[in-house]
């Protein structure tokens, strides 16, 4: 489908709202919050994740928020659970991240397992996405990269499955494409690859295999320059998907095919 | 003379000479008009609350803002 021909736009919809960037991004590890608004403007990204911490009691009151910085009126915020361990303070974090942004439902759901892989604990994010889509926030669950996990978090609601790519903050990239394409095949919502990109090709990969869409924060807020690694991945997630839609020719790895007339040329024929 | 309330607040004790409500415990703490939330024995007090709602001896608070995280 020629998008560009047709003017057609390639939206990618969550939970029935459209976005025109597939690229989502984290806001940690940046170095100010200079640096994170720079980045993230160069990213293209609508839809930018946050963590919900305890203010310090008595300290820096007069220092700016990350939400003046990135103000909800113009990012998407996507509250996270980073650092939550069960699927109890995974929903006390959201209801209080809901209560914080006056009501907007569309949240992160991480259920971490343990503190050296981050793997997700998937039994907690099940049982987490079940309260949650029963009190009515829209949930994008961060999950292994396992079809039937998959499956189970849209059977039960979810208007967003995020596979890991690889460890979180690893960038080690995708290094499961077979299992990713299972799921991309297999669920309706959208797949979006979160956690465990390492530069733009991996961007590009995810989103040639079909994903919908990718999250990431380390690949850029760690990069050696994280406004320009912001601005490739924006490149690579549009690449990726146009090489995506555009449909790549067939792999025929025993058989080249010259691109230049055969006849004709100067040269004895072989 | 009222009686001191002891509250844990964000995971450390802290003890006030008398109950306040949470707009003038947002006060105390220097938070008035920041963008926060918070939540009190795991229930939320909702922002139109602060008003008349207030702390209680006891009570487990914690009061939080978003930060940058992925």
């Amino acid at each position: 489908m020629d998008t560009h021909a047709t003017g057609m736009k390639d939206e990618l919809v969550i939970a029935g709202k459209p976005y025109a960037s597939r690229l989502l991004v984290g806001t940690g590890k940046y170095r100010d919050f200079d640096e994170t608004r720079r980045a993230i403007e160069a990213s293209g990204a609508q839809i930018v994740t946050v963590a919900i911490r305890r203010t310090n009691i008595g300290q820096n009151a007069g220092e700016p928020s990350l939400l003046e910085v990135l103000p909800p009126d113009r990012y998407t915020i996507l509250p996270n659970t980073a650092g939550c361990y069960t699927a109890q303070d995974a929903v006390r974090t959201l209801r209080l991240a809901r209560e914080l942004l006056e009501g907007h439902a569309l949240v992160k759901l991480e259920v971490l397992g343990d503190a050296q892989s981050l793997y997700p604990n998937m039994p907690e994010t099940l049982a987490a996405a079940k309260t949650l889509v029963g009190e009515g926030f829209e949930v994008m669950a961060y999950c292994s990269d396992d079809p039937i996990m998959a499956r189970q978090l849209e059977e039960l609601g979810c208007v967003a499955v995020m596979p890991l790519a690889s460890l979180i903050g690893s960038g080690m990239g995708i290094i499961n494409p077979w299992n990713l394409q299972i799921i991309i095949d297999r669920v309706k919502v959208p797949v979006l690859v979160d956690a465990g990109i390492g530069t733009a090709s991996d961007a590009a990969i995810a989103m040639e295999l079909g994903c919908d869409g990718v999250l990431m924060n380390t690949a850029i807020a760690k990069a050696q320059d994280p406004v320009r690694m912001a601005r490739a991945m924006k490149l690579a997630v549009e690449a990726g998907r146009d090489a995506r839609l555009a449909g790549r020719m067939p792999r025929k790895p025993y058989e080249a095919s010259a691109s230049s007339p055969q006849a004709g040329t100067i040269t004895p024929q072989l | 003379m009222t009686a001191p309330v002891r509250i844990v607040l964000n995971g450390a004790p802290r003890e006030f000479p008398a109950s306040l409500t949470f707009s003038q415990l947002l006060d105390e703490l220097a938070l008035a008009g920041r963008r926060l939330a918070i939540e009190r024995n795991g229930e939320i007090v909702p922002r139109s609350r602060f008003a008349e709602a207030a702390i209680a001896d006891g009570d487990n608070i914690e009061v939080v803002i978003a930060v940058g995280g992925g």
